[in-house]
């Protein structure tokens, strides 16, 4: 029987079978459901439950809308983790519009949009990818002839909920870089009723919205989210708290130069514009393209992507972080946002193999020898 | 005369909006609009310019790594600075992976629906299908039982009755040629496509930290170190695994995705009639053999061929590139301005929103109207080829007529629908087979001790002078793009893009010339003014790069066909 979970169905149960049906084994189906109790930061002990609740036959329909985006986020969904995620991403949701890889176009696509609202309202979920421009009466972006914010009113407005993609969807993004040529903004701005979950980066982490997604399914409500609307299974802990370059950090080994020997060896890459000590973000435990790397781990410092406004207070990229705020890895954003310079000036004064290089930059990168 | 209006026109990247007038069964006339804006070139200004490859990665997530090479190579070029071979060898890497995956995702995920009617695969024999497949190639997977597992799941889909991204498309209509087999094989292999592509980027995370949207590009050079005895660099164990993706790529290449553009091709023949358009074509060429940075150094040709005579390339000159708004909504006047000149202030005039049409006598897109010496040129696969083919790369002359003679078709089939189809089939051949010979390049060099992946000699911005100027090509999945820059006290003062679907889709320019999709869509038929089809399979033969649609009108007021609910 169908059970209600905050509104959204669940259910019946099926048994383990289903799976195998869809062409998925069954080992493969568990290491999945294992690789999102992980990722959800979430003791071993859940994936039965995580495998009950996917095993519903009750895929939850999905309205993917893209506005003021590049399809970063689209594209980062095709690479959803190993081959048997993505079949079951395909089987667990039934993503009813989605222009890029939808085969209706014209009307019938919009008409696909239309009878799923109608159909499912107050049961869809809403993804959002892209800026959406408030200037002008929202001409610099259009569908159908239709402002980009009356179809995001009107979508996210009849959505269980709406999960914002990306850093633009989130909070504007490029499109609301200075001078924010287009009036852009993020979803929750444009539609303030709207229950909406962030999810920033640029793209986003897929790793991370097959889990909320899956959060949301095994548990029937919405993970917890800090000030910024983030997920903290996510965005709960710094780039630069579970780095694996943390430690040349603190023992004083930085990058001097691209490609130097410090560079080859995997020293801290801070001296060369590393915003991970600002960044909430989960990138360097989870990592990209079936974890294969990521940023800090190819020799690139990290951009602060998953920050609100980061093309404006993260750029320069390649001049480093005035004041990195605190050491503890107990921080959080919204601690952060409450008394960043206090803790910075606390931990400099404590940490001495900072303060050191602060006196003098060249000398630290050579603590090593 | 009806007028149709296609909006959104889906599975391509961005938002495009295309209007065309049909009479008796085929496009009179059309034009094309593009209804997004960012403005990302004004928010580059006075910016640092060894961070505008960040920003500018962000005019796609598709095109992920493009944009980055061409903004790269301009500042490069502006400040004068000479790139370490590793580090050019390393680009060639993930500028060619970005090729061959980009194109095989094309192919199967966004054109092949317009060709494959996958409902109709249902009916198919799987025992025939599997002797259809077995007739193309030796591909491992043609099995009776694979095919006949394949038609169960997608039974066993349709009988839910939620089709999810195939709800509501064209299945059935009249234009679909493909036996039940055919579509059968290609259902499959759009599935394994999808599972092929995700392997094969790897590279990209492996070289560049992730895709999309890789991150270890750097003016002068990049941030991947290169180190055989380190943990933390690019070593012998990610070389290796680099080898093996490539030789599938290839292998995938070669032995799904060729036999199935050259079977599914074969019953489209009459589309090598349609779709021509502009019949220009500019190819700025790609891949340098070495880190002399001449153009003749290219492995792939630069050159502009005209009015279709592939008995000569003109050489390709980057001062007579222009972009006119006569009809896009741009301040400016309507002459053609060169992109170190240009500005880019947006001025919006057209209707306000909701609209039924836009008014095409006035401005009608966000798109501009670039020029060559004043005329239209199309960018592509196509054009790459046929610079290639003209310019006498035995590599592309050996795959382009082995292809034609497939076909049974002489080499003015190429300039088509179909051409352009297949052209994007035969440059992915090409870049997959050159390959392993950059990756071995690279090994040999590392292996030689050279470990240099940057120039640091320019990084530092005290040492650039008080004003440069630069301008960097490169050669992509979806053609040709330039970025132009000024840099002032070291900052940028302006920048601009001239990207392939900026060629492609552009709008009329001040002469009224019309641009490569609106000059393609001309003479395409229509079998049913409700379901244009064949205005997908046009536009999408581009593979066009931004958020798009397509309207059909009739300016004597005639009948509104509305491919689009207002």
């Amino acid at each position: 029987m169908a059970k209600k979970r905050d509104g959204l169905e669940v259910g019946p149960v099926t048994g383990p079978d289903l799976w195998e049906e869809r062409g998925i084994s069954r080992r493969d189906f568990l290491k999945f459901c294992t690789a999102m109790t992980a990722a959800l930061a979430l003791p071993a002990s859940f994936v039965p439950r995580i495998a009950a609740a996917l095993e519903s036959d009750n895929r939850p329909s999905v309205i993917w809308l893209e506005f003021q985006g590049c399809t970063g986020d689209s594209e980062a969904f095709l690479r959803a983790a190993n081959p048997t995620v993505a079949e079951i991403v395909l089987d667990v949701l039934s993503v009813d519009y989605h222009e890029t890889i939808m085969a209706a176009a014209g009307h019938q696509a919009e008409d696909a949009r239309l009878q799923t609202m109608k159909a499912r309202n107050g049961k869809y979920i809403a993804v959002v990818e892209g800026g959406i421009p408030l200037k002008d009466g929202g001409v610099y972006c259009c569908v159908g002839g239709k402002a980009a914010v009356d179809i995001v009113r009107e979508v996210c407005g009849g959505a269980l909920a709406t999960i914002a993609v990306g850093t633009c969807a989130s909070y504007g993004g490029i499109p609301a870089a200075a001078p924010n040529p287009t009036g852009a903004v993020g979803v929750k701005e444009a539609v303030p009723n709207a229950t909406v979950i962030n999810l920033p980066g640029c793209p986003l982490n897929t790793d991370n919205l097959v889990a909320t997604i899956v959060y949301f399914i095994t548990f029937g409500k919405l993970p917890v989210v800090d000030g910024k609307g983030r997920p903290l299974f996510a965005y709960g802990k710094r780039i630069h708290d579970n780095c694996e370059r943390r430690p040349h950090f603190d023992a004083g080994q930085y990058v001097e130069q691209w490609g130097d020997e410090a560079h080859r060896k995997g020293y801290c890459l801070y001296k060369m514009g590393c915003k991970g000590p600002e960044t909430f973000h989960n990138c360097s435990i989870q990592r990209y393209n079936e974890r294969t790397s990521w940023p800090v781990g190819a020799g690139h410092g990290c951009a602060g992507c998953s920050e609100p406004y980061f093309w404006d207070s993260m750029t320069p990229f390649y001049r480093r972080l005035p004041n990195v705020p605190g050491f503890g890895i107990e921080t959080t954003a919204d601690k952060i946002g409450l008394g960043v310079a206090a803790a910075t000036a606390a931990a400099f004064a404590a940490h001495g193999v900072v303060s050191a290089f602060r006196h003098d930059d060249e000398s630290a990168g050579k603590k090593e020898e | 005369m009806a007028k149709i209006v296609v909006d959104p026109i889906t599975r391509i990247e961005g938002h495009l909006r295309i209007q065309a007038e049909v009479n008796g069964g085929s496009i009179k006339d059309a034009w094309s609009s593009s209804t997004m804006f960012r403005g990302i070139e004004k928010i580059l200004r006075g910016r640092d310019p060894r961070d505008a490859w960040f920003f500018t990665q962000r005019f796609c997530g598709v095109c992920t790594t493009v944009h980055s090479i061409a903004s790269i190579r301009a500042v490069e070029n502006a400040l004068g600075i000479k790139v370490p071979l590793n580090a050019e060898l390393i680009r060639n890497l993930i500028i060619g992976v970005q090729a061959v995956q980009d194109h095989v995702i094309h192919f199967y995920h966004l054109h092949a629906l317009d060709w494959v009617d996958i409902t109709s695969g249902l009916k198919a024999d799987p025992a025939k299908t599997a002797a259809l497949a077995a007739s193309l190639s030796d591909w491992p997977l043609n099995s009776p039982t694979y095919f006949k597992g394949v038609q169960e799941r997608l039974a066993a889909f349709v009988a839910k009755g939620r089709l999810g991204p195939f709800g509501n498309a064209y299945w059935g209509h009249p234009a679909y040629r493909l036996p039940p087999e055919a579509n059968l094989m290609a259902t499959a292999h759009y599935l394994e496509a999808l599972d092929w592509q995700r392997e094969i980027i790897k590279i990209h995370a492996i070289l560049g930290s992730k895709n999309p949207h890789p991150q270890t590009f750097l003016v002068g050079g990049m941030a991947i170190p290169v180190d055989p005895n380190s943990q933390n660099a690019l070593n012998v164990d990610k070389i290796a695994e680099i080898g093996e993706l490539l030789k599938k790529a290839k292998t995938f290449v070669e032995k799904v995705y060729i036999p199935d553009l050259l079977a599914v091709a074969s019953f489209y023949k009459e589309w090598a009639g349609i779709g021509g358009g502009v019949g220009n074509y500019l190819c700025c060429g790609e891949y340098p053999a070495d880190n002399s940075g001449k153009p003749e150094r290219l492995w792939l040709p630069q050159g502009i061929i005209l009015n279709r005579d592939l008995s000569r390339v003109y050489p390709l000159d980057q001062r007579k590139v222009t972009e006119s708004v006569a009809h896009s909504w741009y301040e400016g006047g309507a002459k053609g301005v060169h992109p170190w000149d240009e500005q880019t202030e947006a001025k919006y005039t057209g209707p306000k929103p909701p609209y039924d049409l836009l008014d095409t006598d006035q401005k009608y897109s966000w798109v501009k109207s670039p020029r060559y010496d004043g005329i239209p040129l199309e960018t592509g696969p196509l054009a790459t080829v046929l610079v290639a083919y003209a310019a006498g790369h035995p590599g592309a002359k050996g795959a382009v007529d082995m292809v034609l003679q497939k076909l049974g078709v002489g080499p003015e089939a190429l300039f088509s629908t179909l051409g352009r189809t297949a052209a994007r089939g035969i440059e992915t051949l090409l870049v997959a087979r050159e390959l392993p010979n950059w990756l071995n390049q690279l090994v040999a060099n590392i292996g030689g001790g050279d470990l240099t992946i940057h120039n640091n000699e320019r990084w530092d911005p005290a040492t650039w002078p008080r004003e440069a100027a630069g301008y960097g090509w490169h050669n992509a999945p979806r053609g040709s793009l330039g970025h132009w820059i000024r840099i002032r006290e070291q900052q940028i003062e302006n920048y601009q893009a001239v990207v392939p679907s900026t060629w492609n889709a552009s709008p009329r320019d001040e002469r009224g010339q019309r641009g490569p999709y609106e000059a393609a869509l001309l003479g395409t038929p229509i079998a049913d003014p409700a379901k244009p089809l064949e205005i997908l399979r046009t536009i999408h033969s581009f593979d066009p790069c931004l958020a798009c649609a397509v309207h059909v009108v009739d300016p004597a007021g005639g009948e509104l066909v509305r491919v689009q609910v207002l």
